[in-house]
């Protein structure tokens, strides 16, 4: 694969409007079942729509609905196979 | 046919769970908290069969040990055993709420689902398969409109029908081969330790290793380690912890079972991200949201509203009013007149007039405004347009500790504490919802407009210097930040910062019914707050400043209702107990320089309401009605703050931010009480606010006498010292707590049952 061989990347460094693959989720207790309760599970597609005009939080397009994360807890994420296709 | 059924409502936050309940009840039943978090729980009779009981539980996810709405939730489902449960599921977020769906049919009772927003599905293109998606689950599926009143009934009826036959949901078979195995293995020896049909729920629950539940069992050590075994062996398998595993295979079992029952047009932006892509934009985001607050803020505070309250206050419980050219009398002239009338003793006509109708009567004066203010704010609510708030503002009051969402009750409390205090209902998160409760009504509310105006006529002698009243909203935004930032670091608001994950709904127009039922909840709450506390303060402060000895010169000295006495002057209020009270605790406010009792006694007679302080300064130096404008008025005030000629400006602000800051009034009082539903918690919250109003009055009065005047004393090395200790505690690190995680527990066979 493509992309992931050099360094670790989180869902965080996903620009705007690309779409990623979450590969591993590296938060505990709360933050971890919270994330995957919310449909972030590892293998789950998704796509970053758009930053918040202050710089935080982002906004995401997972299964099908509109998701808000902090930046903070998009960093627990790690994602793969990031493209900036569009549809 | 006499036996009460009780349905509990599950499903996701906006997935119309609110409008179906009131649509099937009418909301006319009991609202309050679940025992022992601020989670709301509702609960109603069915307007079709009053045998009937709907518990709503609150809008959640999942069904985890993490959060109190989802705690409660569970507990109520495993230890309550309603008769039934429905499980209501937004249509155009199947994957999502299918995911509750599948663990509330592990609950062992029967399950009726009814697909909600179906017209809107269908307006995106897409199509459920109804019949397949009641085969997959193994439950009755109907399509339902909560807004249009489409199929409630037969909604009900099914779950009333599954609830006396008595079948419960089996639970879908939705894990990997694997875990399966390993949940049968659990199943044969939890098997005698629990009711048969909940031998699904722990099962899962013991595989998550979720602490409540594989207490509740009482396993013994050998068939912990046994139960552990089986885990890790699927843990090693998949190299995932238990959780991660459990959570993903129930993903993946919906993927697969949306592919079989849903037709999805292809995709294009639905209207909703058409919006969003100018409300929520870069560029535009924040002016939009500054025009929305400030529409909100004008037309409920600064006209519609506030021109409505006052005209109740000044005509209906004032100077009467006119009415197609007759004129009215107001109401406590009416029920004076009345009174009279019938021949009452000046008691009775002083209690009724001046102690409940002035007391209750201030309190219900506040009702347009809370009126206007919640028909926008419920339809900001409704619409979707909060939590875009929420996104838009995270970024600054998480600096602080606090999330986005501890905006709205903030903005509201400048109208009123009472709102405010309540609109902190739409925070999700438990500590930050208390936290907001405790410190909202920091934030001048409408009623302390004329304690300021008063300060600034004694200040400058006029009331048009426009940086005055700013400057006490600063007081009051900087004091919300610094206790924010302080309680952040104690022990009841520490720990791990909450994940703010947050949905961001689709925009979609409330119904006209469903806007009024919620801004109702809210309106009434307050008004029955006003018939039972408030009128009970309201009589106790008029027997506090009504009564008390009559020792003045050819007074009698006995102990009764001072009006009425021989020789009583208008300074009456002098000789009241309400001045024997503010003498007793003058010492208190001594350090803050304003040790007189009629400082005390207009602190108290303000949490009825907080614009009864300057009244009260009016009664007790007999300026009568002079209002904060008039300058008799700011002499009196000023005298009281002069010794030797010197007017101590220091300890006139210290009493001012000592009134801003303290515990608001009474209504408000009882509406933190509401929210926090806990005794506890509710003196905590008290106490906070009047100590730390307290110690920004000492610091003002204390640096004030020793920069203007060069006093130097013990209570200025006690200003210090708390201003110190403030210090320390605004910038030392995040104290480090325990982090083990008490919810799920890592190692079973460690775990001595």
């Amino acid at each position: 694969m493509a992309g992931t061989e050099a360094k670790v990347r989180t869902l965080r460094d996903v620009p705007v409007g690309d779409s990623c693959t979450v590969s591993k989720l590296n938060g505990t207790g709360a933050l971890k079942r919270r994330i995957m309760d919310m449909g972030l599970t590892k293998g789950t597609r998704l796509r970053v729509r758009k930053v918040a005009p202050l710089g935080d939080p982002v906004e995401l397009s997972v299964r099908g609905y509109e998701l808000s994360i902090r930046k903070y807890e998009a960093d627990s994420i790690e994602v793969v196979d990031v493209r900036s296709d569009k549809d | 046919m006499t036996d009460s059924i009780y349905i509990g409502l599950a499903g996701n936050p906006n997935c119309g769970k609110t409008t179906l309940f009131n649509e099937l009840t009418g909301s006319n039943g009991y609202v309050g908290n679940w025992p022992g978090v601020t989670v709301e729980r509702k609960q109603a009779e069915w307007r079709a069969n009053s045998s009937v009981t709907f518990v709503d539980l609150p809008g959640i996810y999942s069904l985890s040990p993490y959060s109190p709405e989802e705690v409660v939730s569970r507990d109520y489902l495993i230890n309550d055993r309603p008769t039934a449960i429905i499980n209501l599921i937004d249509s155009t977020n199947l994957e999502r709420s299918l995911y509750l769906t599948t663990q509330v049919l592990e609950a062992g009772r029967p399950v009726v689902v009814g697909l909600n927003m179906g017209d809107l599905l269908a307006s995106h293109g897409d199509k459920i398969d109804v019949e397949a998606l009641s085969r997959r689950l193994g439950v009755p599926v109907m399509q339902v409109s909560a807004l249009r009143n489409e199929n409630l009934d037969t909604l009900v009826n099914a779950a009333i029908e599954a609830g006396r036959a008595g079948v419960p949901a089996q639970g879908v078979k939705c894990f990997s081969p694997e875990v399966e195995q390993a949940l049968e293995k659990i199943a044969g020896i939890i098997g005698g330790t629990c009711a048969p049909e909940l031998v699904r729920w722990y099962s899962v629950k013991t595989f998550e290793r979720d602490a409540d539940y594989v207490k509740a069992l009482g396993l013994s050590k050998g068939q912990l380690a046994q139960v552990e075994k089986a885990i890790s062996a699927v843990e090693k398998e998949r190299d995932d912890d238990a959780d991660s595993i459990i959570t993903s295979d129930r993903y993946e079992w919906i993927a697969d079972v949306i592919a079989e029952v849903m037709v999805k047009a292809p995709k294009k932006l639905t209207t909703s991200q058409k919006i969003d892509k100018v409300v929520t934009s870069r560029a535009l985001g924040i002016p939009i949201f500054i025009l929305v607050m400030f529409l909100v803020y004008y037309i409920a505070i600064s006209t519609v509203g506030t021109n409505a309250t006052d005209w109740v206050n000044d005509n209906l419980f004032g100077d009467g009013w006119e009415l197609f050219g007759m004129s009215m009398p107001s109401i406590p002239a009416a029920v004076e007149g009345w009174l009279t009338s019938i021949g009452a003793s000046s008691i009775t006509t002083s209690l009724v007039v001046d102690g409940v109708i002035g007391g209750v009567g201030s309190v219900l004066g506040f009702i347009p405004q809370m009126f206007v203010l919640f028909v926008l704010l419920c339809f900001l609510e409704d619409c979707g347009y909060m939590s875009r708030v929420a996104f838009v503002m995270d970024r600054v009051f998480r600096r602080f500790g606090l999330s986005g969402k501890s905006f709205i009750p903030m903005l509201v409390s400048s109208g009123c504490g009472v709102p405010g205090v309540l609109a902190t209902n739409t925070i999700e998160n438990e500590k930050d919802r208390r936290m907001t409760a405790m410190l909202t009504t920091m934030i001048p509310c409408g009623a302390k407009q004329p304690i300021i105006a008063l300060v600034m006529g004694v200040l400058i002698g006029g009331t048009d210097a426009w940086w005055i009243a700013p400057m006490f909203y600063f007081l009051g935004v900087l004091s919300i930040i610094v206790s924010a930032i302080m309680l952040k670091k104690t022990k009841p608001f520490a720990g791990e910062p909450a994940p703010f994950l947050m949905e961001l709904p689709e925009y979609h127009l409330p119904s006209l019914k469903s806007w009024w039922l919620h801004i109702w909840e809210r309106v009434s709450a307050y008004i029955k707050k006003a018939g039972t506390i408030i009128f009970a303060a309201a009589v106790g402060i008029w027997v506090l400043s009504r009564f008390g000895w009559a020792t003045w010169d050819g007074g009698t000295g006995a102990f009764g209702f001072l009006s009425d006495m021989p020789g009583a002057g208008d300074d009456y209020l002098d000789y009241s107990l309400l001045a024997a009270v503010g003498n007793g605790l003058g010492w208190i406010f001594a350090p803050l320089g304003c040790d007189y009792w009629q400082a005390t006694a207009s602190t108290i007679s303000a949490l009825i309401a907080k614009e009864n302080l300057v009244s009260t300064f009016g009664a007790l130096y007999g300026l009568g009605d002079a209002g904060e404008g008039d300058p008799a008025m700011w002499a009196g005030f000023a005298q009281m703050f002069t010794h030797g000629g010197v007017l101590h400006v220091g300890a006139m602000c210290a009493f001012v931010a000592f009134n801003m800051l303290d515990a608001p009034c009474f209504a408000a009082m009882g509406t933190i009480r509401r929210q926090m539903d806990d005794s506890k918690w509710f003196w905590f919250a008290i106490g906070y606010q009047c100590g730390f109003g307290w110690l920004v009055g000492l610091m003002i009065n204390q640096f004030w006498e020793l920069a203007v005047l060069g006093n130097f004393g013990f209570w200025a090395v006690v200003a210090f010292i708390v201003l110190a200790g403030m210090l320390f505690q605004l910038f030392r690190p995040m104290p480090d707590y325990d982090h083990t995680d008490d919810k799920v527990l890592s190692d079973l066979s460690a775990e001595v049952a």
